[in-house]
């Protein structure tokens, strides 16, 4: 039959543009076509190689950061500690300082009111001496104005004086 | 490329008619010249090649684009064009005859006449040329080497061509957007070239597969877009052609041999069996290397020239049911052209589809070839 038997021209033919078909395309369309693809894959297999890189630097950045800023909060919280503490103790001891100053200086007021006291008393008291002489006095010469109560005593301080 | 996606259903309705359309011209034409219509000879008119592209019979006028003939003969290099050797006169077996003193041929010349074959006979200088059943013979019996552009051979021109300028210009795109995402003809490309590069190549091949993908990428394309091309009304039946199928496997198998390690040649002529199956496996192992690439040649020539068959068959039902009666063609045509309809998109998904199929055994064949050692003793 004429239709499984292959003709000598097509078969020369078709060899020869099927060889000429595969280098053209091998030279001009499948190399760089092959190329582009592989580079462009290349390129996005990086590209997501760097992203995911990226990604997990940011985030040991991120727990770098977090662990500065626990290590910063840590010490601000031993600073804060420390200043209280030493706020404290300078409160306490100007408390104290405070104490026995105001202790001294109201032992000093004491003493000098004591002081003031006794030589109040001492003036009061001479005062007072000086005052009731001359009450005394001056009662003795109302009292004593008159003959018959000078006499009067008299006779009272003998008497007196036969008791004793 | 959007435009094409969005109307390829219309764009193949489109083809489907005019061919059909087609076909009913040609056998229309036959019908008008007072001839029995005859459905065997106007389908092997269509899938068999031509020294002509015969478009289309209008009646009287016969439509047809000249393509050039070229012969060598014992005087030399004889280059025309078809349309002399279609328009030469008409030849009459007995006169031939005696002018060249050819006496046996008498009973040959009976069986001839009676089977309607005639032929035609061109004079070109020295040479005398018969033209019959579109072979061309020399008058006197001297050989003729015929080198001419068939319509097959122009059609794989036209289909080269088309190849050189979409792959080409795929691959000025590769370089125009690199890096970049596809565009246009290049992303309708992109994944067919993939899918052979990684499905096709890399899974059947293996290690080496690299090298074999330009070549396996060209056979693909090479058959799909001939494929496409006989689909096309009026287009060459080339894929659906022997000597065609037998130079893409012919090229498979020098590929498969050329490339082929150790490993195959002990894997068919040292088995891992014991001697008496030895006896049966070798041959069977060794008819092996050439059934393989015969299987791919008669594969492919039988799916393409089957699908033009019972298309052709099926728009030939309307002549045969019109010659009947008149009326009997209103109820066959609309049938036979919805049934042809469906072939005909049934044929473009072959039309991948064989070249996928060709494309995927010759990966096959070529990884069973550079199989390595290692996993063939591994596998027995």
């Amino acid at each position: 039959m004429d239709l499984i038997k292959p003709e000598f021209g097509l078969l020369i033919w078709q060899t020869i543009i099927f060889l000429m078909i595969i280098f053209v395309l091998g030279k001009y369309a499948w190399k760089p076509i092959l190329s582009g693809l592989k580079d462009r894959e290349d390129s996005i297999a990086s590209a997501l190689g760097e992203a995911e890189k990226a990604r997990s630097e940011m985030q040991k950045l991120t727990s770098d950061n977090q662990k500065l800023l626990d290590e910063a909060r840590s010490e601000r919280e031993k600073i804060l500690k420390a200043a209280q503490k030493t706020a404290d103790e300078l409160r306490e001891e100007a408390k104290a300082k405070a104490t026995t100053e105001v202790n001294k200086m109201l032992d000093d007021a004491r003493k000098v009111i004591e002081s003031e006291k006794q030589t109040a008393i001492t003036a009061i008291k001479e005062q007072v001496a000086i005052l009731s002489v001359e009450v005394a006095g001056k009662i003795l010469r109302r009292e004593l104005d008159n003959k018959d109560r000078q006499q009067l005593l008299a006779a009272d301080i003998i008497r007196e004086l036969k008791l004793n | 490329m959007h435009f094409f996606s969005r109307n390829i259903v219309k764009i193949s309705f489109i083809l489907v008619l005019l061919f059909n359309i087609s076909s009913l011209a040609y056998a229309g034409g036959g019908d008008k010249k007072d001839e029995k219509f005859n459905p065997g000879e106007m389908i092997m008119h269509h899938i068999k090649d031509s020294h002509e592209w015969h478009l289309i019979t209008l009646g009287e006028t016969h439509v047809a684009i000249p393509l050039p003939i070229i012969l060598y003969t014992n005087n030399g290099l004889d280059v025309f064009f078809s349309h002399d050797l279609f328009s030469a006169k008409k030849g009459e077996h007995k006169e031939e005859h005696k002018e060249s003193g050819h006496k046996e041929g008498e009973h040959k010349e009976e069986e001839k006449k009676d089977a309607h074959h005639e032929f035609q006979v061109l004079e070109r200088g020295k040479n005398v040329y018969h033209f019959s059943h579109d072979k061309i013979t020399m008058a006197d019996g001297t050989p003729v080497w015929d080198f001419s552009i068939t319509k097959n051979v122009a059609s794989l021109l036209i289909s080269v061509v088309l190849l050189i300028i979409v792959f080409t210009s795929i691959a000025k795109a590769y370089k125009k957007n690199a890096g970049k995402a596809p565009k246009g003809m290049q992303s309708f490309f992109e994944p067919l070239i993939v899918f052979v590069r990684d499905e096709i190549a890399h899974k059947n091949i293996g290690q080496n597969a690299d090298r074999y993908v330009p070549y396996l990428l060209t056979v693909f394309f090479f058959i799909w877009f001939n494929n496409m091309l006989g689909l096309i009304p009026g287009g060459a039946n080339a894929t659906g052609n022997i000597a065609v199928t037998l130079v893409l496997a012919f090229f498979t198998f020098i590929i498969t041999l050329f490339s082929a390690k150790s490993t195959y040649w002990k894997h068919i002529f040292a088995p891992h069996v014991p001697i008496p199956l030895m006896i049966i496996l070798i041959p069977i192992e060794f008819i092996g290397i050439f059934t393989k690439p015969f299987s791919l040649m008669v594969r492919l020539f039988a799916n393409i020239m089957a699908g033009h068959v019972i298309i052709l068959s099926l728009i030939s039902l309307i002549f045969i049911f019109g010659a009947m009666s008149a009326v009997s063609i209103y109820g066959v045509a609309p049938l036979s052209i919805a049934f042809s309809t469906a072939m005909m998109g049934l044929e473009m998904f072959v039309a991948i589809l064989q070249a996928y199929v060709f494309t995927m055994l010759t990966s096959m064949y070529i990884g069973q070839a550079v199989e390595e050692p290692h996993h063939e003793e591994a596998h027995h």
